[in-house]
């Protein structure tokens, strides 16, 4: 893993609501390198999906606050959405959770794929050999692109929108929550779908959101924890499963069922609590409030350092 | 797509049966003798009266029973036969509809397609632009709660009577005779263009209002969303969203077909244009109950063609449809 | 749906009022839907303008000693100090006019809106919760009465009517009103009942009419009380045309027949402007404002809309 790929540097990405700025995203810094697939994880409301969508697009609400992203040594303009759109798809792409609703409901699927390449100056002809090879890769019929989407199944749709979301051969995919809504067998097929895609090189590098750690645990090369917007573990899947070293890691990694372990036993923990509210983030460690080592040093806020080589974490007791 | 129309014709049909069948009820069940109402209200001369009295005898079918009356209605309505007009006595009703519904036609054809289309347009533009929706939104719910009737008085007060542009009444001017003339059909044109711009302005304020909320709750959608994170240009998306829109305004249309015929009927009555509705205003004023039956019919058989019209474009539109999946009912 | 933090951060802060258990959620959502609605300028303006025309109505009557239809003046006469709207055609005050016939749409509006609603609630909650052959019958009459032009067919009956008033007249509009109300009250308790508040409350043993009032309905009050105002609204464009073309009530005067009789009398080619502009102008004014206040209402309820 030498060259990196992916730089965010202090990336702050906050919602506007009535009541105020939620500070969804604060001060977030890592890297991703080339050819690596990083699985972000962490429970519902930490921020990851908001990094994973503050890469390609900021909708609605977000606002580009402060940092700077850089993608193969070029800058990221993730704050001028119109400067971005030379990025997206081509460069940043994006398989959105959402996958089963993506395509337009009235649209055959291959005029569909053909009209946002032609619209991005892509010419259908170029890339229908390739099209048709990904299909047949992700065990999808050629007759696929004569449907509407109505007549596709769930699973159908989700490897469609894998296929399309990856056919221009981007350097970074964002893979958000792309197995949550299905069963156990798909996520597998999905997930080594995924790796395959970076096996072949259709993609470089690769963030995979997850709230579920176990699926991080399969394919990612490396796996980036997050809490209350911001960052609290990153290091290589095995480093990462085996000693974390964040407190809340450590809870999150417990808290997994074990094959063979039998419960009668031993209770299965869960972390008692819930993050912070992002409105009006507490001083210091977010984490503070549910940590169990928690002492005094940690009302101020810990950096997220590396402890050892490409393992980082943001807690006193680990520095 | 067969069980779709199947199911269309079926109400359709179920409809007009209602409908007929309402038709027959009403005057029966009204409470007093209801032929010796109608002659009393209606002063007629002798023979007329003669040959009414025995005609609504027979109508009402006071010897035969009530099933028979019924069935003799229908027969008589599937060979046209809707009566004699007591206002434009002896002429039939169907001949004197007849003659109206032209007018009645030129009038909502184009006001409804024109306002549609036109209005789908500008709505779908005006969501593109904050400032033209600022100004645009308060004045198309202004024109779509105006009654049809006083934006029609509006226009023929300001356009007609105060500043003389167009004539206030009539279909035609009331000095010509009726030929392929230029001048007549210039004065037919004249005559029609305040009506229908009556129609045209109500109906464009509504379906604005209607596009450019549903085209604002199109670019919310999920796939509006992948296109952009695609990097989709803006106008790739609107164009989805503006077709995908057309759908429920195609659907609202047909809902919409009885408000705007009522519509046509009132804006044909402030300005005395010879349609269908001034017909019904004088089939009221004078008690012509047959006039005003026969009125009804027509205007039900109308609507349930328009209706089915609206049917089969919505199925060429919707592909949806065509795959035999339900898509949105 | 989308499990976005978007999502979940804003609802960290206020929660949606649109779909939870009618419980003390219930409560808290009803005061900051307050918090909104006083917030909101369409709603603010709306309602006030409704409710000021609602007082012209009640109070306005009183101001002028002569009935509507009296004949008190000079015929024809421009507004003046005497008449503020000016006289009709044969000398009857059209001010009085204007003011008791807002009344009468008032009247129409409430009670024609009113029955459509409990109709359209009626059916559209049995044919959503029942479903089956009960939702099957339910769907022909909405499909047949829906197609039906309202006007064509009460066309036909008031014109068969010696008498009319304004309650039957307000009761007709109120019947045929309705099937668009039973369609989307129907397709929305589709979605509700497989809510698993539903499913608790069917196993607590409660009836079907209960699960409805209690469970269900809560949860779309705020459409519920949209559409009223839409009825309200229809109700009155209906019954003006239907004065208009004549039929309406036999006694009394109303906006409709103000503006029927003007056309009768020639006021538009003889340029009497406030016979005829004030009884249009106040219908689309009141319709216009319940509109508004619907987009308002709109706003408040769903949060997605609050911030665009």
């Amino acid at each position: 893993m030498s060259t990196v790929s992916l730089r965010v540097e202090h990336l702050r990405v906050w919602y506007r609501t009535l009541r105020g700025d939620v500070q969804a995203l604060d001060d977030v810094t890592f890297t991703v390198a080339d050819g690596e697939i990083m699985g972000l994880a962490g429970e519902s409301g930490c921020g990851k999906s908001t990094l994973g969508k503050s890469l390609i697009r900021l909708d609605g609400r977000m606002r580009h606050i402060g940092g700077a992203v850089e993608l193969d040594g070029k800058e990221l303009p993730v704050w001028d959405s119109a400067k971005m759109n030379g990025f997206r798809f081509k460069e940043v792409s994006i398989i959105p959770q959402y996958a089963m609703s993506a395509m337009n409901p009235t649209r055959k699927v291959g005029r569909m794929v053909a009209e946002l390449l032609e619209s991005r100056g892509v010419g259908f002809d170029t890339v229908r050999d390739e099209l048709r090879r990904r299909l047949d890769l992700v065990e999808l019929p050629q007759e696929v692109l004569e449907r509407h989407p109505i007549e596709l199944s769930g699973g159908m749709k989700q490897r469609m929108v894998m296929v399309l979301s990856t056919l221009l051969n981007p350097s970074l995919l964002v893979a958000d929550e792309v197995t949550s809504a299905l069963d156990v067998s798909t996520q597998k097929a999905v997930a080594e779908t995924l790796v395959g895609f970076r096996d072949r090189g259709f993609v470089k590098s690769m963030i995979v959101i997850t709230h579920d750690v176990s699926l991080a645990y399969q394919i990612a090369d490396s796996i980036m924890v997050m809490y209350a917007g911001k960052l609290a573990e990153k290091a290589p899947t095995d480093v990462l499963v085996g000693s974390p070293s964040h407190p809340y890691t450590q809870l999150l990694i417990s808290s997994l069922p074990e094959v063979g372990v039998r419960y009668a036993d031993r209770r299965l923990t869960g972390i008692p609590g819930k993050p912070p509210s992002l409105l009006n983030p507490p001083v210091g460690c977010r984490f503070r409030d549910r940590c169990p080592l928690a002492f005094d040093k940690c009302v101020e806020e810990p950096p997220f350092v590396e402890v050892e080589r490409d393992h980082f974490v943001a807690c006193w007791k680990a520095i | 797509m067969r069980r779709y129309f199947g199911r269309k014709l079926l109400i359709y049909a179920l409809t007009f049966f209602v409908a007929v069948t309402v038709d027959w009820i009403i005057p029966r069940f009204m409470p007093g003798d209801p032929v010796q109402t109608m002659l009393a209200r209606a002063s007629l001369r002798p023979e007329a009266s003669q040959a009414l009295q025995s005609y609504y005898t027979n109508l009402f079918g006071l010897d035969v029973p009530i099933w028979q009356q019924y069935l003799n209605f229908w027969a008589r309505l599937l060979h046209g036969d809707l009566g004699i007009s007591i206002w434009q006595f002896p002429q039939p009703v169907t001949s004197v509809i007849l003659r109206a519904i032209p007018y009645t036609l030129a009038l909502l054809v184009p006001a409804v397609l024109l306002s549609w289309w036109a209005g789908n347009k500008f709505g779908a533009y005006a969501a593109r632009r904050k400032w033209l929706d600022n100004t645009v939104l308060p004045l198309g719910y202004v024109l779509t709660a105006t009654p049809y009737m006083w934006l029609g008085i509006l226009l023929a007060w300001s356009l007609a009577t105060v500043a003389g542009i167009f004539p206030i009444a009539g279909g035609y001017s009331f000095s010509l005779e009726p030929s392929w003339s230029l001048t007549f059909v210039g004065s037919l044109l004249r005559h029609w263009f305040l009506p229908f711009a009556s129609l045209f302005l109500v109906g464009f304020g509504g379906w604005a209002i209607g596009m450019r909320n549903m085209i604002i709750y199109e670019l919310e959608a999920d796939y509006a969303h992948y296109l952009e994170s695609l990097g989709a240009p803006r106008r790739l998306v609107r164009r989805y969203a503006f077709r995908n829109a057309l759908l429920p305004q195609l659907t609202g249309l047909a809902l919409q077909l009885g408000v705007i015929v009522a519509g046509a009927l009132v804006t044909e009555i402030v300005f005395s244009y010879p349609g269908l509705g001034y017909l019904v205003l004088q089939a009221i004023n004078n008690q012509d109950f047959f006039l005003i039956q026969g009125a009804f019919l027509f205007i039900i058989i109308g609507v349930l063609l328009a209706n089915f019209l609206v049917d089969v474009v919505y199925v060429l539109v919707d592909p949806r449809t065509r795959t035999g999946m339900r898509g949105a009912s | 749906m989308t499990v976005s933090d978007q999502e979940d951060l804003a609802a960290a802060a206020p929660a949606a009022p649109a779909v939870t258990p009618a419980t003390v959620a219930g409560v808290r959502a009803s005061r900051e839907a307050l918090y909104f609605a006083r917030r909101n300028r369409k709603l603010v303006i709306g309602l006030g303008v409704v409710l000021l025309f609602l007082v012209v109505a009640i109070v306005g009557p009183l101001l002028t000693e002569h009935g509507p239809n009296e004949y008190v003046g000079p015929p024809a006469q421009r507004p003046s100090a005497r008449f503020w709207f000016g006289t009709t055609m044969f000398g009857q005050d059209v001010f009085a006019q204007f003011t008791h016939g807002l009344r009468s749409t008032f009247l129409v509006g409430v009670l024609g809106g009113g029955l459509a609603a409990v109709i359209g609630m009626l059916i559209g909650f049995s044919a959503g919760y029942r479903g089956g052959l009960v939702d099957e019958v339910l769907n022909m009459v909405t499909n047949v009465v829906l197609v039906i032009p309202t006007l064509a067919v009460l066309l036909v009956i008031a014109a068969y009517l010696r008498v009319r008033g304004v309650v039957p007249e307000a009761l007709f509009i109120g019947l045929f009103s309705w099937p668009w109300v039973a369609r989307a009250i129907r397709a929305q308790t589709f979605s509700l009942r497989s809510r698993e508040y539903v499913d608790l409350a069917r196993l607590s043993g409660l009836s079907g009419p209960k699960i409805v009032l209690n469970e269900v309905a809560p949860n779309m009050s705020s459409y519920l009380f949209m559409t009223f105002i839409l009825l309200f609204g229809g109700a009155v464009l209906i019954a003006a045309t239907l004065d208009f073309i004549g039929l309406g009530p036999t006694e009394g005067i109303s906006l409709g027949l103000m503006m029927n009789n003007a056309v009768l009398w020639s006021a538009l080619p003889l340029g009497m402007w406030w016979w005829f502009v004030p009884p249009g102008l106040g219908i689309t004014i009141i319709v216009g404002a319940l509109y508004i206040m619907n987009v308002g209402l709109d706003e408040v309820f769903n949060p997605k809309l609050r911030e665009m």
